[in-house]
C-alpha cells in the first residue's frame, strides 16, 4: 500500500515539475524574443535592489495597510515552503512528518508558526477578495481587467485560502502529534471520530494540499501570479540610471555625427543592415521589457497614478504591460512565422501612446520594478521615425526646432532679447 | 559667453536659459528674476545667447531622435568649444537632458537646476532676505515637476528654498514622488490633449487651489503655463498666483 502511494506521489511530483519546466522554458524563449541589452553592471547595487524591492517589498509600503496584508501572504508563501519540503520528502520516502523526530521540541513550535502564518494568509486573502469584489477598489476593477484577468485574481485568492484550510485541517486531524498552536484549538470538532476516519481525513487533506500546490505551480505561468517568481530577477535587472534618462539610439547618433562632424565619426563603413527605429512589435523591445510584462501582477498602481488615465484618457500603463505579455505569448506560439499582426495598433493604439506625458509616475509606483514608459517611448519612436506619423502640431514643433532652434516659431535672433530689455 | 571667451576669462556658471525662458513671455519673467538674483549675489555668469539651441527634449520624447541628435550634438560642440564646466538652468527638462542625456554624446558638465543652485546660495548665506517678508505666514503650496522630482529625485532643494521665505508650506495630497504631472511633459506642451474627461492641468489646478494656498510655487516654465491655466479654470486667478521659486526669492531678496 505504502509503495503505491509513494509511486503515485513521485509520478505526480515528477509530472508537475516536468510540465512547469516546459512552460518556464517557453516563457524564457518568449522573453528572449526581445532585443539584447546589457544589464549586468554594478552587481552590488542590483543585489541591493533585489533585497529592498523584492525581498523587502519596499515599494509596497507606499500603501501601508495593503502592504502589511500582502506581507502576510508573501511571508506565508516563503516560509511555508519549508513545510512543503517536508511534505515532498514524506511523499517520496513514504514517511510521516519526517522532520518531527529530527527537530524534537522545536518541531511543534515551527508548525505552530506555520499555522499562524496560514491564518494570516487566509485573513489577507479574504480582505483582498473583499477589496476586489465588494468594496470594488477602482484600480482593481478597471475595464482592462474584464474577463480572464479578474477571474484569475479571484481564483488565486480562493486557491490560497483553500490550500491553507487544508493544511490546518490536516494538522487538526493529526492527533497523534502534540496539539499545534492553532489547529490544536479545533480538535474538539473532530472528537468522537474513529482513528480510521481521522487518518482518512488527515491523508485526504495531505494529498489535496500537495496536489493543490503542484497544480498551483503549473497555473502560475498562465497567471498574473507569476510575479512571485519573476519579481526577483526583475528587481535585479531594474534601471539604475535616473528615470528621466531616455535610451540612446547609437545608429542615429552616428548618422548625425557623420553629418555634423564627419572627422569624429570614425572610419568604419556603415552597416548594410538598415537599422530599425523604435519598436513596432514585441521583438523590437528589449528582453527586459518582456520580462517586465511577464512580471506584471496587474495591481494597477501604475494606472491609478497615471495623469492621463486619471483624466479619462485611453492610456493605461497596466494595459500596456498586459498587451505586451499577450503579444509575446502569441508571437512565441508562432515560432518565427508571421501573422501580420503587431503590438502597435493590434494591441496598443496610437491614441494611448499619444496621451503619455512621460511623467514617470507609473515607473515610480510599480512594486516589481516595471517600466511601462520605456515601451511607450519606443513605440512612439517607431511611429515618428518609421511611419512619419505624428499629430500636426508635433510636426510643426519638429520643423520649428529644425529651422528656428526652438519648438516655437520665433526668430533665433530674438533668443537674447530679454537680456537686452533688462539692460536697457 | 562669447564676450568672456574673447576676454580670455571664464565665468563661474553658464546660465542655460532654455527656449521657454528665452521666448515665452511668462517664462521670460522667471529668467529675469533669476538673473536679478545672480546679479545681486554677484555671481559671474554667462549665457550662450543666440548660440543656444533647444536641447532636443520635446523632439526626443515625441519620438524624433534625429532632431534630438542634431540639437544635442550641435549644443555639445558649442559648449565644449567654450570649455564650459558648470551649467545652471531654470528648466527641469533642459536640466534632465543636459545632465543625463548629453554625457554619452560627449557633453560632460556639472549641471544644476536653479532650485538646487538657489538652495546652495541660501545655505552659503549669499542670499539675504528682507526682514519683513511679504510671504511671511502666507500659505504656499509647491508643485513638483516630474523632471526634477521623479526623473531626478530632487524634492528637498526647492522646499528648502521656500522655507527661506518664512511662509507656511502646505503640501498637496499628491506631492513629492506621488506628485501629479501638470500635463505638459513628453512633448504634450506642443499638442492638444487626447480625448478624456478633463484636462490634466485642470485636475492639478483644482488640487492646488484646494490647499487654500495663495501662491503655487513651481520650478518649470511648462508647469507654469499649465498651472496658470488650471487656476484660471477654477476662477481663482485673482487670489491664487503661480510663481516660480526664482520669482519668489527675487521679490524678497535684499
Amino acid at each position: 500500500m505504502h509503495i503505491i502511494q509513494e509511486l503515485l506521489f513521485v509520478i505526480a511530483f515528477g509530472l508537475a515539475v516536468y510540465l512547469f519546466s516546459r512552460k518556464a522554458g517557453q516563457i524564457r524563449r518568449n522573453i528572449l524574443l526581445g532585443r539584447d541589452v546589457q544589464l549586468n553592471d554594478e552587481p552590488a547595487l542590483r543585489w541591493k535592489n533585489v533585497l529592498l524591492l523584492a525581498f523587502g517589498q519596499k515599494k509596497m509600503f507606499r500603501k501601508p495597510l495593503v502592504a502589511v496584508l500582502h506581507f502576510f501572504v508573501y511571508a506565508g508563501f516563503i516560509i511555508i515552503n519549508l513545510e512543503i519540503l517536508e511534505i515532498i520528502l514524506d511523499g517520496i520516502l513514504g514517511k510521516h512528518r519526517l522532520f518531527a523526530p529530527i527537530l524534537g521540541g522545536l518541531y511543534p513550535v515551527l508548525i505552530g508558526c506555520f499555522e499562524i502564518l496560514a491564518v494570516l494568509v487566509i485573513l489577507g486573502c479574504a480582505v483582498f477578495l473583499i477589496r476586489r469584489n465588494i468594496i470594488k477598489v477602482k484600480r482593481l476593477n478597471q475595464h482592462e481587467l474584464d474577463g480572464w484577468p479578474r477571474s484569475d485574481a479571484n481564483y488565486i485568492l480562493i486557491t490560497e485560502i483553500v490550500l491553507m484550510l487544508l493544511f490546518l485541517t490536516m494538522n487538526t486531524a493529526d492527533q497523534a502529534h502534540s496539539p499545534f498552536w492553532i489547529s490544536g484549538q479545533f480538535t474538539g470538532i473532530l472528537s468522537g471520530l474513529s482513528d480510521t476516519t481521522l487518518i482518512a481525513i488527515e491523508r485526504s487533506c495531505w494529498w489535496l494540499h500537495i496536489l493543490g500546490i503542484l497544480a498551483f505551480l503549473n497555473y502560475l505561468p498562465y497567471s498574473k501570479h507569476l510575479h512571485i517568481i519573476l519579481a526577483f530577477p526583475n528587481a535585479y535587472y531594474s534601471d539604475l540610471l535616473p528615470k528621466g534618462k531616455m535610451e540612446n539610439m547609437p545608429a542615429v547618433q552616428k548618422e548625425v555625427q557623420l553629418m555634423l562632424q564627419p572627422e569624429l565619426a570614425g572610419s568604419e563603413p556603415a552597416s548594410d543592415v538598415m537599422p530599425k527605429f523604435g519598436a513596432k512589435d514585441v521583438n523590437d523591445l528589449t528582453w527586459k521589457n518582456l520580462l517586465d510584462a511577464y512580471s506584471c501582477t496587474e495591481c494597477g498602481r501604475c494606472t491609478a497614478a497615471c495623469p492621463a488615465n486619471i483624466t479619462g484618457k485611453k492610456l493605461s500603463p497596466r494595459k500596456i504591460m498586459m498587451d505586451t505579455r499577450d503579444r509575446a505569448e502569441e508571437l512565441g506560439l508562432l515560432a518565427n512565422k508571421e501573422d501580420g499582426k503587431s503590438l502597435l495598433r493590434d494591441y496598443i493604439s496610437e491614441e494611448e501612446l499619444r496621451a503619455c506625458t512621460s511623467c514617470n509616475a507609473c515607473v515610480q509606483e510599480c512594486p516589481v520594478s516595471i517600466n511601462p514608459l520605456h515601451i511607450i517611448l519606443q513605440l512612439r519612436r517607431h511611429l515618428v521615425m518609421e511611419e512619419s506619423s505624428a499629430p500636426q502640431e508635433w510636426n510643426m514643433m519638429f520643423s520649428n526646432i529644425e529651422n528656428n532652434m526652438a519648438p516655437w516659431k520665433f526668430s533665433p535672433d530674438d533668443r537674447d532679447k530679454w537680456a537686452i530689455e533688462m539692460n536697457s | 559667453m562669447a564676450e568672456y571667451a574673447a576676454g580670455g576669462e571664464s565665468p563661474e556658471i553658464l546660465f542655460w536659459v532654455g527656449c521657454a525662458g528665452s521666448f515665452d513671455q511668462r517664462a521670460q519673467k522667471i529668467t529675469k528674476a533669476f538673473v536679478t538674483i545672480l546679479d545681486k549675489v554677484g555671481v559671474r555668469f554667462a549665457i550662450l545667447g543666440k548660440e543656444e539651441s533647444c536641447t532636443g527634449d520635446p523632439a526626443r520624447r515625441a519620438g524624433n531622435e534625429f532632431i534630438f541628435q542634431m540639437m544635442a550634438q550641435n549644443n555639445i560642440m558649442v559648449l565644449n568649444n567654450y570649455n564650459v564646466k558648470k551649467i545652471v538652468t531654470a528648466c527641469p527638462h533642459c536640466f534632465n537632458t543636459l545632465r543625463n542625456e548629453y554625457p554619452e554624446l560627449g557633453g560632460n558638465y556639472e549641471v544644476i537646476h536653479h532650485a538646487t543652485y538657489l538652495q546652495q546660495l541660501i545655505d552659503a548665506g549669499k542670499i539675504k532676505m528682507k526682514e519683513e517678508g511679504s510671504f511671511k505666514g502666507k500659505k504656499i503650496t509647491y508643485h513638483d515637476s516630474c523632471y526634477l522630482g521623479r526623473a531626478n529625485n530632487i524634492y528637498e532643494a526647492p522646499r528648502k528654498v521656500l522655507e527661506a521665505l518664512d511662509a507656511e508650506l502646505v503640501e498637496m495630497k499628491r506631492c513629492k514622488s506621488n506628485g501629479l504631472c501638470c500635463g505638459a511633459g513628453g512633448a504634450q506642451m506642443f499638442k492638444e490633449e487626447e480625448k478624456g474627461s478633463t484636462r490634466i492641468n485642470f485636475e492639478r489646478g483644482r488640487e492646488a487651489v484646494e490647499t487654500g494656498a495663495s501662491v503655487i510655487a513651481s520650478n518649470c516654465p511648462f508647469c507654469m503655463t499649465m498651472l496658470t491655466d488650471g487656476v484660471k479654470e477654477q476662477g481663482k486667478e485673482d487670489s491664487v498666483k503661480v510663481l516660480d521659486i526664482a520669482e519668489l526669492i527675487a521679490q524678497q531678496i535684499e
